[in-house]
Formats: C-alpha cells, sequence, structure tokens
C-alpha cells in the first residue's frame, strides 16, 4: 500500500496545477524569471504555497551571518557549498521553502510539456539528415591531460612492471611512464536524424506594437524550447512583412521597427520560396507560424493568401499556425477568413488568439497540443 | 497504515550500546534511546511529516514531501537523520549512510534526548506525542468523512495561518496555575463590579442584593444617551491583552464544534513544536557538543578521522547569509566551557583592565562541565545568547550583521560591533522570530469587532501578508477584524472587511 503522504502529494499537485500554471505564466510574461545561468542551465523556483501568516517585512530587517569580510561586502556574492545543513527536526523550521534548481533546456521542456500535458510529436517523413556526433567510446595512446584515463593508464603500468619483473607484491608502487598513458579518444559516428525546421512569420505593420511583439517573442520561445525537445536538429528562419516580406535573421525579427501597410500574401509567398528551395516536404517536418494582429489590405490579397494555404503551405507543411495577437488597432479580420475556411478545428490549420501576456500558455497548448 | 522503518539489527545494536555507554558515562541523561533504519523516501517521508509516521491529510506535508524529494534528486540537500521529542526516543537512521555517519548520528541523537529530558522549556511537551499526532490524525479523517474534504481542508488551511498566534508563557502554564489564576481573575471582576458591598455578607446575599439594585435603577434611570452606552458596554473580553490567539478564537469565535475541535488540534501540535524553536542554537549545539566529544574521546576509529572531520566540517560550515545554529551552539558550548574552568566570568574577572593578565587567566577552576549541564537545564536560546555571548566570541567566530542596501539592491556586510550583532541576533530570536501580536479587544467599537494589536518593535509587518491573514482570522471571526500597529512610522489602524483592509486611524 502507498503511503498516506503520496495522497497528500497527489493533492498538493491538484492544488498546484491551477497554481502552478499562474506561477508558470509569470514566467512566461516577464521572461526575465527564467534565469539562463550559462550553457544550457536555468534557475526555476519549485512549486510552493505560501500560508499566510504575520511575519515581518523582510528587506529591513538584515541578519547575522558568520565568515570572512568588511562592512560593505556582498554577503549572498558567493554561494555557500553545503547549503542549509543537513540535519534538523522538520517541523520546526519556518525558513524559506525556495529551492532553485538548475534545469537544462530539456528539463524545463519536460517541465513546460507536462504543464500543458503536451504529446510528444509524431514525425512524418524518413530520417534523412545525417548529423555527425563525436562520442568518447575509443581508447588512444596520444590525447590532452584532460582527458587522460587514469585506471587503463595504471593498468598499463602495472602490466609492464610484471612483464619486466619490476612488480613487488610487498611493496605495491606503480609508477606510470610515459608510454603508459591511455587517454580517452572520441569516435565520429554518423546518425540519421528527422529534420525539422520552423519559419516564424511576423507581421510588423503599424498595428504591430512592443508589446504585440513581446508576446510573440515570448512565446517563440517556449515554442522553439519545445520544438528543440522533439528535434535534434532544428533550422529557424524568420520573415518579417508589411506590404513586402523579406526574410531576416532572429535580432531583426524581433527588433525591426513598424512601418507601412499590409499584405499578407507577401509573407505567404516568401515562404513557399523558401520551401521550395531549402526544404523537400517528403523529407522535413515543416512548421509555419505566423502572426498577426488580423488586419490585412484588401479581401483579395486574403483570397490570395488562402489560395497559397490551400494550394501549397499546408500539404507542405506538418501543420500550418496562425496566432492573432490582439492589438487595439487590428480588426481581427484575418482570423474570421482563415477560420471560416477551415473552420475553429482543423488538424493541420491552427488558429488562436492571444489576448495578452496570460494567454501565452493556452495558445502553446492549442498549437503544440496535437502532437503533429 | 504501513510504517517502513525497521528497527535496527546486526552490528549497530551494538554500536547502539557502545554509543550510550559513553553517553552515559559523560552524565547525560537520557529517555531510553530506539533508532529505526529507513530508506531515503520514508525519511524524505518523515521529515514532511514533522518526524512523525502518522499525521493528519494536508497538502502540506505533500509539498514538503515534494521539495524534499526533488532537493534529493538534483543533490540539493540531504537529512542525515531525525530525532523525536518522544519517551521512548525515536531517531531514524538513513539506510545509505556509511558506518562513520551513523556512529555520528547515534552519538549527536543522545545529546538531542539528553537535551528534550532535560531542558525545562521542553517539561510541558507531551512525550506520548506520536499517539496524540495519530489520534488527531484519525479525528480529522473522521470530521473530513462528515463534512467533506474541501471544507475541512479549507478551514485546516486557515488555522495553520494562526499557527504563530499562540504564547511562550504558556508553556509554563500546568493545570493547577491557571485554576488559580482564573479563580483570582473571577474575583477580581466581582469584586470590582460590586464594590459598594464589599462585607462579610454571604454570596446568596450579595447576589440578591445585586439583582434587587439593578432592578431598582431601571425603573428609576431616565437613561440619557450617553449613560445607555455605558451601560450595554460589556465586561471588556479580554480582560488583558491575549497572546494566545488561538485560544481566544477557541473561547469566543462563533465555530461548529469540529472547527473549534480542528483548532485545538492544531494548537496543540503548535505548542509540542514550539520548545524546538525556542532552543533551536541550544539543542543543536548541545548534540554537536556531545557527538563531537564522545567521537574524538572514544568512538572513533582512528581510520575514521578523515571521514569524521569532513562530516563535521559540513555540519558545521559557516554561511554569511544566515547564522548556522550548529555552529554558534557548539562554540558558545565550549566557549562556556572553558570559561568556567578557568575562571573567565564574574565581577574581578571583568574588572581586570591588564590584557596580559587577562590573555593568561586560569583560576584551574574546572567548572566547565558542570556549568553547560546547568545551563543546558535552565536556558533558551534568547536567554543563552544574552547572557554568555561575549565580544572576544564574536570576534572569533567571525560574526557580523548584514542588511539589504537599497541603493545597491543587495544584502551587505553592515557591522562587526558586538552590541550590534548581539542585539540583532536578539531580536531575531524574540517570540520565535514572529512578531508579537495579541488580542486587545474581542468587541472593538462595540460592534463585536476583533481588535489584535502588534507589538512594534522596531520592524514593520508585512502588510500583503497580514492582510490575507486578516482575511482568515475574518472567516473563523466572522466580523471585521483589526489590527494595531506602526507603518511608516505612525500609529495606524488597519479594519479589514471582509473584503479588502483600510487604514482607519
Amino acid at each position: 500500500m502507498d503511503h498516506p503522504i503520496k495522497r497528500d502529494h497527489a493533492r498538493f499537485r491538484k492544488i498546484v496545477k491551477g497554481r502552478v500554471r499562474d506561477n508558470l505564466r509569470k514566467y512566461i510574461s516577464h521572461g526575465q524569471q527564467i534565469v539562463p545561468k550559462g550553457g544550457d542551465k536555468f534557475t526555476v523556483p519549485m512549486p510552493q504555497i505560501d500560508t499566510p501568516r504575520f511575519k515581518f517585512g523582510d528587506k529591513s530587517q538584515g541578519g547575522v551571518g558568520q565568515g570572512e569580510g568588511q562592512p560593505g561586502d556582498p554577503v549572498d556574492g558567493q554561494q555557500d557549498p553545503n547549503g542549509e545543513p543537513g540535519e534538523g527536526e522538520a517541523g520546526q523550521d519556518e525558513g524559506s521553502k525556495e529551492l532553485e534548481v538548475e534545469l537544462t533546456v530539456d528539463e524545463l521542456a519536460q517541465i513546460l510539456g507536462e504543464q500543458l500535458e503536451l504529446p510528444n510529436i509524431q514525425p512524418k517523413g524518413k530520417k534523412s539528415l545525417q548529423s555527425t556526433v563525436d562520442k568518447y567510446s575509443t581508447i588512444g595512446k596520444t590525447g590532452p591531460d584532460s582527458l587522460r584515463h587514469i585506471k587503463r593508464t595504471y593498468k598499463e603500468a602495472l602490466k609492464r612492471q610484471i612483464a619486466l619483473g619490476h612488480y613487488d607484491p610487498n611493496n605495491p608502487t606503480v609508477i606510470p611512464t610515459k608510454g603508459d598513458y591511455r587517454y580517452r579518444a572520441a569516435d565520429t559516428k554518423i546518425e540519421m536524424e528527422n529534420s525539422a525546421v520552423v519559419i516564424y512569420m511576423m507581421d510588423v505593420s503599424g498595428s504591430m506594437g512592443d508589446e504585440q511583439k513581446e508576446i510573440v517573442r515570448t512565446e517563440s520561445f517556449w515554442i522553439n524550447l519545445w520544438l528543440k525537445s522533439q528535434y535534434k536538429d532544428i533550422e529557424i528562419r524568420y520573415i518579417i512583412h508589411d506590404a513586402t516580406a523579406k526574410e531576416v535573421d532572429e535580432n531583426t525579427f524581433f527588433r525591426t521597427r513598424e512601418s507601412g501597410g499590409t499584405l499578407i500574401s507577401s509573407a505567404y509567398s516568401l515562404c513557399k520560396q523558401i520551401i521550395e528551395a531549402d526544404y523537400n516536404p517528403s523529407e522535413w517536418n515543416i512548421y509555419p507560424f505566423h502572426f498577426s494582429d488580423g488586419d490585412n489590405w484588401s479581401a483579395d490579397d486574403t483570397k490570395l493568401c488562402l489560395e497559397l494555404l490551400d494550394k501549397f503551405i499546408v500539404p507542405a507543411s506538418n501543420m500550418f499556425c496562425y496566432g492573432q495577437v490582439e492589438s487595439r488597432y487590428g480588426s481581427g479580420q484575418f482570423y474570421k477568413d482563415l477560420s471560416s475556411k477551415y473552420g475553429a478545428q482543423h488538424d493541420e490549420v491552427i488558429l488562436s488568439k492571444i489576448k495578452n501576456k496570460d494567454g501565452i500558455l493556452d495558445s502553446i497548448k492549442e498549437f503544440l497540443g496535437k502532437g503533429n | 497504515m504501513e510504517l517502513r522503518s525497521k528497527p535496527i539489527t546486526g552490528k549497530l545494536v551494538d554500536l547502539q550500546k557502545e554509543i550510550e555507554g559513553y553517553a552515559l558515562e559523560y552524565g547525560l541523561d537520557f529517555f531510553p534511546q530506539i533508532f529505526e533504519m529507513c530508506d531515503y523516501d520514508t525519511i524524505n517521508i518523515l521529515a514532511a511529516q514533522g518526524g512523525f509516521p502518522s499525521r493528519y491529510p494536508h497538502w502540506r506535508f505533500g509539498m514538503d514531501y515534494d521539495q524534499m524529494s526533488k532537493g534529493y534528486k538534483y543533490g540539493l540537500q540531504k537529512i542525515y537523520e531525525m530525532v523525536i521529542n518522544t519517551n521512548p526516543c525515536y531517531a531514524y537512521l538513513l539506510q545509505v549512510n556509511n558506518w562513520v555517519d551513523q556512529k555520528i548520528v547515534m552519538a549527536h541523537v543522545y545529546g538531542h534526548n539528553d537535551f528534550f529530558k532535560n531542558n525545562l522549556w521542553f517539561s510541558g511537551t507531551n512525550r506520548k506525542m506520536m499517539d496524540v499526532m495519530a489520534n488527531h490524525g484519525t479525528k480529522i479523517r473522521r470530521y473530513m468523512e462528515k463534512y467533506g474534504i474541501d471544507r475541512v481542508e479549507a478551514f485546516i488551511d486557515r488555522a495553520l495561518s494562526l499557527e504563530n498566534l499562540i504564547s511562550v508563557n504558556e508553556l509554563f502554564e500546568t493545570a493547577e496555575l491557571k485554576r488559580r489564576r482564573s479563580e483570582i481573575n473571577k474575583q477580581a471582576a466581582s469584586e470590582s463590579e460590586e464594590d459598594y458591598i464589599n462585607d462579610d455578607r454571604s454570596e446568596a446575599l450579595k447576589s440578591f442584593m445585586r439583582s434587587k439594585k439593578r432592578r431598582s435603577e431601571e425603573r428609576t434611570r431616565v437613561t440619557t444617551k450617553e449613560e445607555k452606552k455605558e451601560l450595554v458596554l460589556p465586561k471588556k473580553v479580554p480582560p488583558k491583552p491575549e497572546r494566545d490567539i488561538m485560544q481566544f478564537l477557541i473561547n469566543f469565535a462563533p465555530l461548529e464544534e469540529w472547527q473549534a475541535d480542528i483548532l485545538g488540534l492544531l494548537r496543540e501540535e503548535a505548542y509540542y513544536f514550539l520548545p524546538q524553536r525556542l532552543t533551536k542554537i541550544m539543542n543543536e549545539g548541545w548534540a554537536s557538543y556531545w557527538h563531537s566529544t564522545i567521537m574524538t574521546q572514544k568512538a572513533l576509529d582512528a581510520s575514521e578521522i578523515i571521514d569524521f572531520a569532513d562530516k563535521h566540517a559540513g555540519v558545521m560550515a559557516m554561511s554569511r547569509k544566515q547564522m548556522n545554529p550548529y555552529k554558534v551552539g557548539i562554540e558558545l558550548m565550549r566557549d562556556i566551557e572553558y570559561r568556567w574552568n578557568t575562571g573567565r566570568f564574574g565581577k574581578e574577572y571583568n574588572d581586570c583592565d591588564d590584557m596580559v593578565e587577562k590573555e593568561n587567566w586560569d583560576l584551574k577552576l574546572n567548572q566547565g562541565r558542570e556549568k553547560i549541564f546547568s545551563v543546558r537545564r535552565t536556558h533558551n536560546d534568547i536567554s543563552f545568547i544574552d547572557e554568555f555571548l561575549t565580544p572576544e566570541f564574536c570576534e572569533r567566530q567571525q560574526l557580523f550583521t548584514y542588511k539589504y542596501n537599497p541603493r545597491t539592491g543587495r544584502y551587505e556586510i553592515d557591522q562587526k560591533d558586538f552590541e550590534a550583532i548581539k542585539s540583532k541576533l536578539l531580536i531575531q530570536l524574540t517570540n520565535f522570530g514572529s512578531p508579537v501580536i495579541e488580542v486587545e479587544d474581542g468587541n472593538y467599537r462595540n460592534r463585536g469587532e476583533l481588535l489584535l494589536g502588534h507589538r512594534h518593535d522596531g520592524v514593520d509587518l508585512d502588510m500583503n501578508y497580514a492582510a490575507d491573514t486578516l482575511q482568515n482570522i475574518y472567516a473563523i471571526w466572522t466580523r471585521p477584524v483589526n489590527i494595531k500597529t506602526r507603518y511608516d512610522d505612525k500609529e495606524v489602524v488597519f479594519h479589514f472587511d471582509g473584503h479588502q483592509m483600510k487604514p482607519i486611524h
């Protein structure tokens, strides 16, 4: 039988589901909540429910510490390697429970997947992308000291000493010489992978303000995070458009100042060109994402867009995602046009409205919840 | 319920006998000691439940379990041992610990056991708490069956928000003291009410006269508005500000019987854990002193010295952000022992101006051991720090105070001055680190509102937390709740009407 605490635990998780979503929302809406710590490490606080109590406002309080240092030195600069000492009678501690853990991108994606109950993606196409992987699976006689295999080295030295009769069991000293040194060596392997490309398209016309772009940026961060956890190698292309479209790098994509009117078809035809040129739909998993505030210049252009989608982009892609960011100036007409053609529920064309920062998570779930 | 720990066996039984022998030799006086062995998951469970194998169902135990398991998984924390204040005293050992660890833990546990048994602050704690906790679990489970999990849990959530609204003084309230006090109160009340019948007529007669007088007053009085107010004004409840707010609510809040019962159970548990919160530094210091003494003088094998030193140093690690109670505790115990061995205390020593003489002061009193035994009996952390912290000690231990610097946005070392360190420590320890809050009036503004008073000692309350706490008290009291405090250097009463909190004067 399970210990009753498992029930308490399940209960906690259930309560937190709502709560943690809120917490997660907070991270998402201000991206700085998740702190990249160099490499693939992130710091994310653990879920916690705080029981309100009368307590002191703590910033003014400070405390007593122990160690080297002169007045004015920061106390939190250096990490205490041992943390809170291990022993203790639990139940009496009031201390902070803000345990922070370092997460790799993979673990972060896993948390995201768990929270949103995202299904794993079923890739299409055969594994066609060759990628080389270096694995330290062999032993060599040369190499840098940092890769020296100590056990093997000593074994070699021992073998040599026994062979030469220099080994004395009563005084078992083993001294390796240069020839005994062994090093871990890399072996290059070719692995076949599913390949995937994400093509982001964003409307940068006058009606898309900073807030709208921030939403797109945050949302694309999480989408990339998830897709990267699903595909080993992933390519990302960026297209911005107003009345004309052009391909840009990531930085430009998020920084471009708005101008002019909107012809969505320009982006879609550029998207089509990119796919035709670089990504054979039978081998690539293709994910076009388009974010806009839903204003298109003319009904004629919208017609052209639908044609492009219908004839080429949708059949070529795993799914086509359209995210409409609410803005004060946008009419939102394009969403209606798309949904009247494809319906609100469609497996290959996914439409989502993002009201504000808090809507990002739900929108990600709509986009990625199908597992295409 | 399944208990997942097993009594120790084999060599560990012999080890226990050995360590217990040393502890007795040194004069430790403890409850019968029972060691049980468990795996990591079990110790996480026990730790999450405050050391007890069975508690009432509540998500917070699940939360603590969640955090401990994760902390262990990510390698952030590790629990070595757990010991519970009961008779017999239970302690849990961790299966994966190596031999030296088990030795240290056992020696350490005998220190705690002696402390539980002899420190006066623990004298009122129920040593059969295992059973009590299990009973609380059964009761609350039954209430949950009857009234619904959500309802009972929501009430527990509220009650837990009051967990620190208890009174330290209550620890020494015996039943007899309580009875006598209530008698005195009653007498005082009846005397002040009826001071004009201050003679030796019988109680029955007095009572008769009172009612007669009241009736005649009612008949003859032409009541002005002012007087009317005076008349209906009931006796003030509580007569004096009351710190045991949990008890006050049990007595006076309009609770259903099951709610009052649960509040009572939680109050009992809060009081059980209170002495441990009052003696953290001493308790850990004492236990560490004894594991170190027993290990280095008796139990340690030469081959184990490095391991021991490593583990011991880990436990004693100093932190710049918070004081390590193990470290400060053991060093202060040792310092007291040294001072009483050499006679470095009292007027003569303190008045000595000659640095050289002071440096070499040694009266060869050898009263150190005796002294720390008596200290562990009568002191708590506050009096321990107040009486035995010395400037020399602070300097040797590199203690300092730190505070938040709003300019740089970080915490910085503030002072290394003895008085500053001592006062900071004492402030932190006062009222086990919680703000002192009392019930001042149960009928505030004659509207049945509750008035709490915060005894402000220089640090403001966290008002966000206060608002949420007031909401919980409001739910129990069912009438508006007020708190008198000082905020931003102004006296202010915050009024919580069930929806929001706002200052009223």
